[in-house]
């Protein structure tokens, strides 16, 4: 991680920072003479926030299944509903463990890598971070007595300590989201007097909070985290129904929330519709990118597949008019190309533009595999008799965490160079500071430790509920309010 | 008092109660650490565990709490802080995050092996993160964060006699405010060798933290001048308190009277906070940045004032709830098998 001020290419060059600039080869380049390293910034903030976002779905939608299942035990006096809680809420102590502290290394972060922006902006936008602080507080008293008061709480008070944590999570979400919103549009200062002066006046963090990139944001983000702790929860139990464990417990186990994320799926494709059409009104540049579209037209066609190379899709499908029909549902509406902006603010379109793609096309995927499921209860009151049924739900499960990670990819690479929509560029906002790769590079192992000893921990707190072959779950468990409770061994084996 | 002081000092009960609840949970995993071998170290550890598992991750918001009020509030401090000290922070960081994961990973598994792994994790993080945190302290409170953007230097902020004092107080500090924590529980628990094992231990940490106070005294005076002059000016009515209640608080434990013993040593590491803060006001950070410079817009002071005495609303009846139960063990772990109550297969 040398600093050394001449160019190894050339070492008699005088405009070395010029030179390191533009050079798009090794990084040890790029490090030379105390440049800001944004490419090592940019990659840590993904990795983190690729990282927790995938746990802090589980963390907004999977407290619902928990819930339900024991609402569903209480209810109907049902144990295997109420194991089913228990075990489960034993996964939620960990997702939730890890999703706080791999949330609050974020805040550390944006000061850290992006002071810049918080200098500048800390005080319009940061108003939901507090507020998502509140209810993150929330959800964490109240998981602490959730958990710890399982042999403590009268049933319904048990169940009811956890409905919060739900409501808690979501509101979570809701907050945290409209700030990113709000790095697509942004509001609540004086744009013109900031972009001539350099100098935020007229702060109205209200304004920031609900700007208009907000409800389709959070609609979709939400939803999306239902969708990836349903199909995700569904896939792993999935895989025992295929392994032949098909008792009441196991099944249950996958119905709860493979239902869940079917019945998002439909709801997610028609909000997904909103915001792509929201963009094309207020972010045209990134819808722009979305579609590989270059030239500003009427009667835009869309291309499903290919590759977009020198500024084109080849080898796609095009669709006559398809992308003015879905942007403006009119086929004669006009379309804005990338050709609007000069080319140095334009985002990367073969990633966004894949990414999109990745995205759309599982969620279709989804959408198909949720009607197929749709209509086998609708007729006959159960799953689908095909194996492939559950093949694919066990495929659903990371494919509906890869469309997460890709629609995420979509929409911050689609920002690009911005990290404040046409205010502020990322290369203003990041840290001078050296080093930034090394913290990277530490901070890959970390992750990578930390997401082999979840997946270690999670695998041995969900498993091992492996023999229920026989009739053995058909009987109460020992220690479940719903049976009167042993003096010997509550927690014991029969 | 103006609007940004008021909010300000709101932080500041942050500070104190992320320096005291987190910091009691981080001292349990120092005790953890040196609680011995997998044999004799088990009753400790079972006892660290119940103490600390409902309560932590409550605790650990007040540190979330701190960072976005500072964020919102003072934007102009927050980015120096964080950038200028990227170093102490991203290794706190990652402490934070290897404590919270590897506690929760060891009261979910049951086989020694990972438990071991997950709790030597657990432990060595609780120590090296309250380290960085000190030193991070000790690098705003010498003035030593440059404010202006500009070059950043990766270790001069930092490694200096200052934050070195501390970390290592903050080291200490937490060790001996766990001890208490911890003998309180373990003789409402009935164990008597626990019991007097953590007043050992606290009677022992009790001194290094004095010893290294004491030498502070030294290093501030030559090291830190502005903030010398105010812990002995302003904020000199704290830091005797503090020392006086850090005294009665070691007397009461060898004294066998834990609860008091406790309360005596949250009120030393609550008034040596508000001490450091009386010392350093108007600054936010010492000789370079004042509270009223680093404030952001007052709109959003307004706001964030009035969202947090909502949220207070909401949180505070759970959180006494959470609290109360706790401390008369109605949440009582019985998961001492591991299991959670769920009947192996």
């Amino acid at each position: 991680m040398s600093a050394g001020t001449t160019c190894r290419l050339t070492p008699s060059c005088p405009n070395v920072s010029v030179c390191a600039r533009n050079y798009r080869g090794p990084v040890v380049l790029v490090l030379a003479a105390g440049q800001p390293d944004l490419e090592a910034a940019r990659q840590q903030m993904a990795l983190s926030l690729g990282w927790h976002i995938v746990i802090a779905c589980f963390g907004v939608g999977f407290p619902a299944l928990v819930v339900a299942a024991e609402a569903v035990g209480i209810r109907r006096r049902d144990p295997d509903a109420l194991r089913l809680a228990r075990r489960w809420s034993k996964v939620l102590a960990v997702l939730f463990a890890v999703g706080a502290v791999s949330g609050t290394i974020l805040s550390f972060e944006l000061g850290i890598l992006w002071p810049g922006l918080m200098r500048t902006f800390g005080d319009v936008w940061g108003l939901p971070f507090a507020i998502e602080g509140i209810a993150f507080f929330i959800e964490a008293i109240f998981v602490g007595i959730y958990l710890y008061g399982w042999d403590r709480l009268r049933p319904v008070v048990h169940l009811l300590t956890g409905v919060p944590i739900v409501v808690a999570g979501v509101a979570s979400a809701w907050f945290v989201v409209t700030a990113n919103a709000w790095m697509n549009q942004p509001r609540g200062f004086d744009v013109g007097h900031y972009l001539a002066t350099g100098e935020v006046v007229d702060v109205d963090p209200w304004a920031a909070m609900f700007n208009p990139a907000t409800p389709p944001q959070t609609t979709h983000m939400i939803l999306a985290a239902f969708m990836v702790a349903g199909f995700g929860t569904a896939a792993v139990h999935a895989v025992s129904l295929l392994r032949g464990r098909t008792g009441r417990y196991h099944r249950l186990a996958f119905l709860l929330p493979f239902t869940m994320a079917a019945y998002v799926t439909p709801i997610q494709i028609t909000v997904g519709d909103w915001a792509a059409r929201f963009l094309a009104d207020n972010q045209p540049v990134k819808l722009a990118a979305l579609e590989g579209l270059e030239k500003t037209q009427r009667g835009a066609p869309i291309t499903i597949g290919g590759i977009y190379v020198d500024g084109e899709v080849r080898y796609g499908l095009e669709v006559p008019r398809g992308l003015s029909l879905l942007a403006q549902h009119d086929p004669n509406a006009e379309v804005a190309g990338l050709e609007t902006v000069p080319e140095d603010e334009r985002p990367p379109v073969a990633v966004v533009r894949t990414a999109f793609q990745l995205m759309v096309l599982i969620g279709s995927g989804l959408l198909v595999l949720s009607a197929w499921f749709a209509v086998a209860w609708w007729r006959r009151r159960r799953l689908p008799a095909s194996r492939w049924f559950l093949r694919a739900a066990v495929l659903a499960g990371p494919a509906a965490a890869v469309a997460l990670e890709a629609g995420w990819v979509a929409t911050e690479v689609g920002r690009q160079p911005w990290i404040v929509y046409g205010v502020m560029r990322v290369s203003e906002a990041v840290t001078d500071a050296p080093g930034i790769r090394a913290g990277y590079y530490a901070l890959v192992g970390v992750y990578a430790a930390l997401t082999v000893a979840t997946v270690y921990v999670l695998r041995r707190v969900a498993g091992g509920g492996g023999s229920d072959s026989g009739d053995a779950w058909d009987q109460p468990p020992p220690g479940d309010d719903v049976v009167p409770r042993t003096e010997t061994g509550a927690t014991g084996p029969r | 008092m103006t609007l940004p002081e008021g909010v300000i000092a709101l932080m500041w009960v942050g500070v104190t109660l992320y320096a005291v609840f987190g910091g009691a949970d981080f001292g349990a995993g120092f005790w953890d650490l040196v609680a011995g071998g997998d044999r004799s170290g088990a009753g400790p550890r079972r006892l660290i565990e119940h103490s600390i598992g409902p309560v932590w991750e409550a605790n650990h918001v007040w540190l979330i709490f701190v960072l976005v009020v500072l964020w919102t509030g003072f934007p102009r401090a927050f980015a120096p802080i964080m950038s200028g000290l990227y170093v102490p922070l991203i290794a706190a960081g990652v402490g934070v995050i290897l404590r919270g994961a590897g506690f929760a990973f060891r009261k979910a598994v049951d086989d020694l092996g990972s438990r071991r792994l997950f709790g030597a994790t657990f432990a060595l993080s609780s120590v090296i993160t309250p380290f960085f945190f000190g030193a991070v302290a000790g690098a705003v409170a010498s003035g030593r964060v440059p404010v202006e953007p500009g070059a950043i230097e990766p270790f001069a902020p930092w490694v200096q006699p200052t934050s070195m004092l501390g970390g290592a107080l903050a080291v200490a500090t937490c060790a001996y405010l766990a001890a208490t924590f911890l003998a309180v529980d373990a003789w409402r628990q009935r164990q008597a060798p626990l019991v007097s094992r953590y007043r050992r231990c606290g009677l022992g940490s009790a001194v290094v933290a004095g010893l290294i106070a004491l030498g502070g005294i030294a290093i501030l005076r030559a090291d830190a001048p502005r903030l010398y002059d105010g812990l002995t000016g302003r904020g000199l009515p704290l830091v005797a308190a503090s020392a006086v209640a850090g005294l009665a608080s070691v007397v009461l434990l060898s004294r066998r009277r834990f609860g008091a013993a406790r309360a005596a040593a949250v009120a030393a590491v609550s008034s040596v906070v508000w001490g450091w803060a009386a010392a350093q006001y108007p600054d936010l950070i010492v000789g370079r940045l004042t509270i009223a410079e680093a404030a952001g817009s007052r709109a959003t002071l307004v706001a964030m004032v009035a969202s947090l005495a909502v949220g207070a609303l909401l949180f505070v009846p759970p959180l006494a709830a959470l609290l109360v139960m706790h401390a008369r063990g109605g949440l009582e772990a019985r998961e001492s098998d591991g299991n959670g109550g769920v009947p192996p297969p």
